[in-house]
């Protein structure tokens, strides 16, 4: 029954065009959508069915899981026993086997902190404390103290190497690079050029160049008789490069900060250390915590050049496996094997950057 | 900036004096680090028995150089050889930015595309490249894709005169022949005449508002005057096509394994980059300029040239900056596959003998310089898209 003060009924909505939902549609309008469409789709389809079913076939269908090198080649596919056999040296270099538990339990520390700063348990001077004691905890336990079997520097090697030095590069070179920043934006004149000299100087020339200054070089600026060993300089080496880069991403973040800030504090009284510890750089880092993220990835992607100086890292290890004789022909598998690793551990670094940059700045939320 | 307010008081004051002070005590220190670490290095070149100076550069090398641009001998001096580096890894830079910025702009406008799948194969792409050390991304072209091409015995012929095999790539060479200098005088002449009527177009649609195919015209001219100057001078360019013999190709243009790993290294490296520049600074461009210009009926060719690209590359043209820096920077891990370019070469030369300091100063100078010369072209570029302000 219709209610009389009603004049205008609106007829029911018409379902939609069929040409514009399912299936059908999404495929024309994302696949197919003109001829130019039509081409590009075509030839990269081409292209994916002539490489992907051939990749597959060789990496899992015809590869060879369990067995040596001699049922791996009669296979024709991938042979990953070769990756199995490696696994110890490739993850620890030359590390002694039997203490190979100890960068274990390093690694378990790194990832159970990271996790616990995911989840936002840990907060404030607590988390960044643990993060300032876990390399100190890292070389301990890696390199012995306390009692335990000293391991010589030039034993280590492997993931656990690229991951040290990346690790201690990245805690050390934070801060200094707040430092550099904040003497670039509001030290004095001297202190300022003498900041910005370092951060273009380090910025302008390539790593390798300063590794080898660390590698070649450093032992003749130093007194004859203080003698560091070759890691520790490549490590300090890699702490001043990066920090040069850090100062330039927290200036970014220095530059976002509004005057109204500083201003509001000074006038309070609040001298001039403390507003620039407690009011400006905390903003300013989390303002530009994805950049940050970035330049630890990249970090980390460089610590792979340090064979070039002699280090041995995961790198090197890949290098050197597809090296020996016993499993010679099987290079593809170790460089795969390391693009793996390499990309799994630098992709969730920058999901985790992502994530951090989708909660947004934290404080915004108070 | 608003700390520097505070102190900025003319004349003496307690601050001034105070700010004097310190800054005086820490360049004092740091002066007093360089002159420590000076003495210290000198002590060391002493004991260690190796001359300093640049007076080695003079020195016959004796070292063999793999790849050059220029004729080398090991013969030559040092600095001869620094300059082959130095040539090796302008050349290879060079070719890498050029054609990582066109594979870029293609993976920046792919990611963006309306076609899903170009779309996720670019996606796919970037991400790849970007999480992987740029490293292993050449041992992998150079001892794995590369070592699967065949021998050269059965190397891949793709056209006449251009042959693929694991001992690099194999090109005709061009040579000039009795008219070339007369042909080139024409090419230049008809390259003046195509761009004077490109610019004659402009002013004339600028006149009279009708419509001057400018670029085409001017394009055309210079094709077709090119082309008769060819054939009127008689076909000045013959080309040397490598002919296998032995166990390798003789003659024509060689591409070493070694040179062809770094440029695809490095152009698929920095392609990623730039294609996420690209990527950005189109989608900064708001959605609504497009769409108004659409509504006015202005076609999609102009739309691309006229609104989205001036826009886009504001965004676009910073991040490439640093990007094309670290390009060149990145050119010295040749180092780790044998390709001689600056940083490998003088490498060779410490080894020798030992002038560790002096060479890796020329290392820094030259970088220094390159990324000088790039940042300030590109700003010039980038102050010509700037947006002008009222």
């Amino acid at each position: 029954m219709q209610d009389k003060n009603i004049i205008f009924q609106p007829s029911p909505a018409r379902p939609a065009p069929s040409s514009r939902v399912g299936p059908v549609a999404w495929l024309r309008s994302n696949l197919f959508g003109g001829w130019k469409d039509t081409v590009v789709t075509l030839v990269l389809l081409a292209i994916l069915v002539a490489t992907v079913p051939r990749l597959i076939d060789w990496l899992f269908i015809r590869a060879t899981f369990v067995g040596d090198a001699d049922t791996c080649r009669q296979s024709g596919g991938a042979c990953w026993p070769f990756i199995v056999d490696k696994f110890k040296v490739l993850m620890l270099g030359v590390y002694p086997q039997e203490l190979g538990w100890r960068p274990g339990v390093t690694a378990i520390a790194l990832i159970v902190l990271a996790a616990l700063t995911y989840t936002n348990r840990v907060r404030g001077i607590v988390l960044i404390l643990a993060w300032a004691i876990l390399p100190v905890f890292a070389l301990v336990m890696i390199g012995g103290a306390f009692g335990m079997r000293e391991v010589d520097q030039s034993l280590w090697g492997g993931l656990m190497l690229s991951i040290m030095l990346a690790l201690v590069g990245v805690i050390v070179s934070i801060p200094l690079g707040v430092l550099l920043a904040l003497g670039r934006y509001y030290g004095p004149p001297v202190v300022k050029s003498l900041c910005v000299a370092f951060i273009e100087l380090l910025r302008g020339v390539p790593l390798i160049t300063i590794l080898f200054m660390a590698s070649v070089m450093m032992p003749l600026f130093l007194p004859p008789d203080l003698i560091i060993n070759n890691l520790l300089r490549i490590q300090i080496a890699m702490i001043l490069f990066s920090a040069a880069y850090m100062a330039e991403v927290v200036r970014g973040g220095l530059q976002a900060i509004p005057s109204g800030q500083t201003e509001a504090a000074l006038a309070l009284g609040v001298s001039r250390v403390r507003t620039i510890a407690f009011v400006v750089v905390p903003q300013a880092l989390r303002h530009v915590l994805p950049p940050l993220i970035g330049r630890c990835i990249a970090l980390f992607k460089d610590t792979s050049l340090v064979i070039i100086v002699g280090l041995l890292d995961f790198l090197g290890m890949i290098k050197n496996a597809a090296l020996d004789t016993s499993w010679l022909g099987f290079q593809a598998e170790a460089y795969v094997f390391a693009a793996f690793v390499y990309w799994s551990i630098c992709y969730s670094l920058s999901l985790y950057g992502r994530e951090l940059e989708r909660r947004g700045p934290a404080g915004q939320k108070h | 900036m608003s700390f520097t307010k505070r102190t900025a008081k003319p004349g003496f004051s307690v601050q001034n004096i105070g700010s004097a002070l310190s800054q005086a005590v820490v360049l004092t220190i740091v002066l007093g680090i360089v002159y420590v670490l000076f003495t210290n290095t000198q002590e060391n070149l002493a004991i260690r028995g190796i001359e300093s100076g640049f007076a080695f550069l003079d020195h016959e090398a004796g070292l063999p150089i793999g790849d050059s641009l220029i004729n080398y001998s090991p013969t030559r001096s040092y600095g001869y050889a620094f300059l082959v580096g130095i040539l090796n890894t302008l050349f290879v830079s060079f070719l890498a930015v050029i054609f990582a910025t066109i594979l870029g702009v293609f993976v920046g406008i792919a990611r963006v595309s309306h076609n899903w799948l170009l779309a996720k194969v670019a996606a796919i792409y970037v991400e790849t490249l970007r999480n992987l050390p740029l490293l292993l991304t050449l041992f992998f072209i150079y001892s794995v894709v590369l070592a699967a091409l065949p021998h050269p015995r059965e190397a891949i012929e793709l056209m006449e005169g251009v042959y693929l095999s694991k001992r690099g790539f194999y090109l005709p060479r061009p040579l000039a022949e009795a008219g070339f200098p007369v042909f080139l005088t024409a090419m230049l002449v008809a390259f003046v005449l195509g761009l004077g009527f490109w610019r004659w177009a402009a002013s004339y649609k600028m006149r009279t508002g009708k419509p001057m195919p400018g670029f085409w015209g001017g394009l055309g001219i210079v094709v077709a005057l090119t082309g008769i100057a060819y054939i009127a001078t008689g076909r000045p360019i013959s080309s040397e096509l490598p002919v296998y013999a032995g166990f390798n190709f003789k003659g024509g243009l060689a591409m070493k394994p070694e040179f062809a790993s770094l440029l695809i290294g490095l152009v698929l490296y920095t392609a990623a980059y730039i294609g996420e520049n690209v990527r950005s600074g189109i989608q900064s461009v708001q959605a609504g300029q497009i769409e108004a210009a659409n509504a006015l009926g202005v076609s999609n060719a102009v739309v691309t040239r006229k609104v989205l690209l001036p826009q886009a590359l504001r965004v676009t043209i910073p991040a490439t900056t640093n990007d094309y820096a670290s390009l060149v920077k990145n050119s010295s891990l040749a180092v780790a596959i044998g390709y001689p370019d600056m940083v490998s070469i003088g490498g060779t030369i410490i080894g020798q003998n030992g002038q560790a300091v002096e060479i890796i100063g020329m290392w820094m100078a030259v970088y220094l310089t390159i990324n000088l010369i790039i940042s300030l072209g590109m700003n010039y570029l980038n102050a010509r898209v700037l947006h002008v302000e009222r």
